[in-house]
């Protein structure tokens, strides 16, 4: 083989390595700090991220390169512009997140950043083995992350779960990849699409690789019932750890899915579709109503990511273009206003006994007017009230399934959102019309902390009161993987 | 409707509609908050220059044509067909002008009885003006959704803030109660979407590009179910209406005011707006059960309010037969009953919204609305006394008053329906002649007792002036209606016109496999039109 057939084209992964290169900067610079300092080495980590922004958007090789194992089309630069963005974000509330803790190590700088380079790694894979290096990359990443919560007790718990249940859906997955490869003969995404156009629709070893990989997906955006390890998983990690994990994993794990049905199954859309619409929906009625009970904030809101990721999936299962579009736009309009969320909980200093309960929110609005009113916003924009970019979003989903004909999906979804807006505005709620109760909470957000949630208010807001930019930006990026 | 718009040299529709949201911006991030007459005054400011703005477009209003005026268009989410698309016609020129009325009364009436957190108070208030006026004057289904869902944010806040005693309960009731609604009416402007941009290749949230093609019957009938579910929660209808009850009582007053004088219109103006001439052989289709319901929120609605010993909870059962009226008025399909539903629309605005004002003022006064610790309140206040018979006289349907005039419209239309429409609904009106004149009797007549600490005073001057221009109007729309029913009359033509049409084409597009247009008897009735028309009668004014 030549090097030119392989086309070595090193901009293809330009944004990788440069993230590498940021990682291993803070990793040599933690041996030479020391306690507070390395605090630096949080806003290095940050800034350094967003500088590689825009090579991320300029970096589009649209031929696969690499031997066909990397293809960083627009669609690769789309979610790369989502991970970057997640991570930039999440390391910036870690900054505020950990001043006072004692788990100030330098090396979750590192890891954070190695997680957002697993998620660019699997965005722009077009290989069944690229997928798997990236997906094991983020995820390894994530299960120690998770472990350095500090409710200790709590931390190991959700790490052990998510990391018991990752590993066994890893190897689900690698298990359906395996049969994709002795079908076909190859671990590329094209080739698999040949051999899967030439026939053998029937072919048994086909369909379980289809299935077998559809679960591994699952567990990891966590679809009901694939969902177990999230609530805890999310409780016991640092909340900007959580926030990261609810939109950078998830997203990168809808890009895997989305190259890998959309490149090399699409023939099998008929029946995978039937498996999702039951996932769909299971997981949006399960993620709504189990989220009324919760006392916890984050349950709560791993509930919620739950439930939105079943709506989310619905723009997969109907197979049109205003669908899979949306899928994108969802999860760019997710970032922001789930990360808003998140970033409010961690500012919320409460660190104790299991994180901010629901209860402790009582009266917020009236010590602290500016983040109850962020607060609010990113709420009302996750139960998909409008001018937020959350209701552009589920329109434009549920517009799919209706197009589609998925009638009786979309009233779930509608029903569901409506079933949603009572705890999201049980929050509410409790921040403005309610005395507060027992100990208060302190908010300290800092330069930084009201950064963060500035740019998620405005990307919350501006998807919503002006989203074609970003719908655009979402119809454009999923050309490539629309024949 | 769209070859006669009328486009705007000036963007004035914006301006009335956001001006509102400004002024309150401008209260938020400008006042002080401990400067609490600023706060008052500035928002008395803003809502008044909103309201003249209001006036002007009545003045400069072209009576002659059913065309949409001031139109302003542009795109906004190209891919879907989506437009930032303004425009005021008779239908709705009217419900602007009541909701900035209202607005300048709630401002008014939250005077003294609002102490903390005034700022915030206040600018829910104009951004909830905002968000109705949005409703009532956009065009486009998308932009009209996005005000619909916006325009319960405040409410829910004003609600649960400056609430009663079960004022948590009562907004998130209502909160779920209207967005579930809300939703199905969504879903069912996403099908209407889809279906008419299979057919005519344009897709589009235009209204008035959706009314010149309508979709085939079968497909009306499910979109017609969606959208009710969205309008008639607002409305609200027998049996979506146990929101109401609760909404009404626990708010403050001025939440009362607006709630039961500007929210309330909102589902019905869907209904008038975009269900009929959208959905013309579901509407004929539905409107008997349509009619049932709205019957049976008469007489229910009546009924239960004959039993109520909270005077806010009264008044807000009595809403629900009032709107059941106005339905009525709607769901007959004839230029009467349109006309009658359209005015009592506004009259039921004014004289409920004057009757929420006056139960505030003595609550204000005594901190008790329970009709029996009242009685003979007429001696020690006449004047509030007069004023509260002037209003009753306008709920109940007295002539020389407004709401005779639209009770008369309905009853007309319902009669020419079916007779058997009216009689219901004729009872409807005694029993509101009842359980208003008890009340009256009860509070204001007998023996006078009250024991509270101070002695009652009557209206001081701003009191008044919150009175006034109602009263005006009650008498205004009662003995002389014609400037009013003016400004509706083009546009209501139109639409009459326009549902006919409809229909008819509708049927054709009907697939062959059989499905003809079957209207029910009372569409049936006129002659000259097989396929069943909606008939055009003038009335004589």
């Amino acid at each position: 083989m030549l090097m030119s057939d392989l086309n070595i084209v090193f901009t293809a992964i330009m944004p990788e390595i440069l993230v590498t290169c940021l990682a291993l900067v803070v990793l040599v610079l933690d041996f030479f700090l020391r306690g507070r300092s390395k605090l630096i080495l949080g806003y290095l980590a940050m800034l350094g991220l967003l500088a590689i922004l825009p090579v991320a958007v300029i970096s589009v090789v649209p031929e696969a390169s690499f031997g066909g194992t990397v293809t960083a089309d627009r669609f690769a630069a789309f979610f790369n512009v989502i991970f970057i963005l997640a991570g930039t974000l999440a390391l910036a509330v870690s900054t505020v997140y950990l001043k006072h803790s004692d788990a100030l190590k330098g090396e979750y700088y590192v890891i954070i950043l190695f997680a957002t380079l697993g998620m660019m790694v699997m965005a722009s894979a077009s290989d069944l083995m690229s997928i798997y290096v990236g997906l094991e990359l983020m995820a390894l990443c994530f299960y120690i992350l998770v472990a350095l919560g500090r409710d200790t007790g709590r931390s190991m718990e959700g790490a052990l779960k998510y990391f018991i249940l990752g590993a066994f859906s890893s190897g689900i997955f690698l298990y359906g990849m395996s049969f994709a490869y002795g079908f076909s003969g190859s671990t590329n995404l094209a080739d698999i699409a040949r051999q899967a156009e030439l026939g053998a629709f029937e072919d048994p070893f086909l369909v379980l690789a289809v299935v077998l990989i559809a679960v591994g997906f699952a567990f990891k955006v966590a679809l009901f019932p694939f969902h177990l390890w999230a609530p805890d998983a999310y409780q016991g990690a640092p909340t900007p750890v959580a926030a990261l994990l609810s939109v950078g994993s998830k997203a990168a794990a809808f890009a895997v899915f989305m190259r890998i049905f959309l490149v090399a199954f699409p023939e099998f859309q008929p029946q995978w579709s039937k498996l999702m619409w039951l996932l769909s929906a299971l997981t949006m009625i399960f993620g709504s109503v189990v989220a009324i009970s919760q006392k916890n904030i984050i349950r709560m809101l791993a509930y919620s990511s739950i439930a939105h990721a079943g709506m989310i999936v619905i723009g997969l299962l109907v197979f049109n273009r205003t669908g899979v579009s949306g899928v994108l736009y969802y999860l760019l309009v997710y970032l922001f206003m789930n990360l808003g969320a998140f970033s409010v909980v961690a500012l919320a200093g409460k660190t104790e006994s299991g994180g901010l309960n629901i209860s402790d929110c009582k009266g917020l609005a009236a010590r602290y007017p500016l983040t109850s009113l962020f607060m609010a916003l990113f709420l009302l924009a996750l139960a998909g009230v409008p001018p937020t970019g959350g209701f552009t979003a589920k329109f434009f989903i549920l517009a799919s399934a209706v197009d589609a004909g998925y009638y009786w999906l979309a009233a779930l979804g509608v029903t569901t959102t409506a079933v949603a807006l009572f705890f999201y505005a049980r929050v509410i709620y409790y921040m403005y019309m309610k005395e507060p109760e027992g100990q208060p909470i302190t908010v300290q957000t800092g330069v930084v902390g009201t950064w963060v949630l500035l740019i998620a208010a405005a990307g919350t807001l501006i998807s919503g009161l002006y989203p074609a930019p970003f719908m655009e930006f979402a119809t454009h990026a999923i050309e490539p993987l629309i024949r | 409707m769209t070859a006669t718009d009328i486009p705007a040299a000036f963007p004035i529709l914006s301006l009335l509609v956001f001006f509102p949201a400004a002024g309150a911006v401008f209260i938020v991030l400008v006042l002080k908050k401990e400067w609490q007459d600023g706060i008052r005054w500035s928002a008395l400011a803003v809502s008044l220059a909103t309201f003249f703005l209001s006036v002007y477009l009545v003045s400069a209003f072209d009576t002659s044509t059913a065309a949409l005026q001031w139109v302003e268009k542009t795109a906004w989410i190209e891919r879907f067909g989506i437009h930032y698309f303004l425009g005021v016609d008779g239908i709705s020129l009217l419900l602007v002008v009541l909701t900035t009325l209202m607005t300048v009364i709630c401002v008014l009436a939250s005077w003294t009885e609002i102490q903390t957190k005034l700022k915030a108070y206040m600018a829910l208030f104009l951004f909830s003006e905002t968000a109705v006026l949005g409703v009532f004057l956009s065009m486009d289904l998308f932009l009209f959704y996005i005000f619909w869902e916006v325009v319960l944010i405040p409410m829910v806040f004003i609600i649960g803030i400056w609430g009663g005693r079960r004022k948590l309960y009562s907004s998130i009731k209502f909160f779920l109660f209207t967005f579930t609604g809300s939703l199905f009416m969504l879903l069912g402007i996403l099908t209407l979407y889809f279906f008419q941009g299979r057919m005519t290749g344009q897709y589009t949230f235009d209204a008035t590009l959706l009314f010149q093609n309508p979709v085939p019957p079968q497909i009306q009938n499910w979109i017609f179910v969606a959208l009710f579910l969205g309008f008639a929660v607002k409305v609200p209808m027998f049996p979506l209406h146990t929101w109401l009850p609760d909404a009404h009582t626990e708010a403050p007053t001025a939440g009362s005011i607006l709630l039961a004088a500007v929210l309330l219109k909102l589902g019905t103006y869907g209904f008038i707006r975009f269900s009929l001439p959208l959905l013309p052989n579901a509407s004929s289709f539905f409107a008997p059960l349509m009619i049932a319901l709205s019957l049976v929120a008469i007489l229910y609605g009546a009924y239960v309010t004959l039993a109520q010993k909270d005077i806010k909870k009264l008044i807000a059962y009595s809403s629900v037969s009032h709107m059941g009226f106005v339905m009525l008025g709607i769901f007959v399909l004839n230029l009467e009953g349109l006309k009658g539903g359209l005015l009592q629309m506004i009259n039921h605005g004014i004289s409920t919204g004057a009757l929420f004002l006056l139960v505030g003022m003595i609550y204000e006064r005594t901190h008790r609305r329970q009709i029996e610790d009242f009685s003979g309140l007429f001696k020690p206040l006449p004047v509030y006394g007069l004023c509260f018979f002037i209003v009753l006289l306008s709920s109940m349907g007295m002539p020389t008053t407004n709401g005779f005039i639209g009770e008369l419209l309905v009853l007309i239309g319902a009669y020419k329906a079916h007779w058997f429409y009216a009689l219901p609904a004729v009872i409807g009106v005694l029993l509101g002649v009842a359980y208003l004149l008890w009340l009256f009797q009860r509070v204001f007549l007998g023996e006078y007792s009250f024991s509270g600490p101070n002695p009652l005073k009557d209206l001081g001057h701003r009191e008044i002036i919150t009175l006034v221009p109602i009263i005006v109007l009650v008498f205004w729309i009662g003995l002389y209606p014609h400037p009013f029913l003016k400004i509706t009359d083009a546009s209501l033509n139109r639409l009459v016109e326009v549902v006919g049409d409809n229909a008819r084409k509708a049927a054709l597009v009907a697939p062959s496999s059989g499905a003809t247009f079957e209207g029910p008897a009372i569409v049936r009735q006129n002659v000259n039109q097989p396929w069943g028309g909606v008939p055009i009668h003038y009335v004589d004014e």
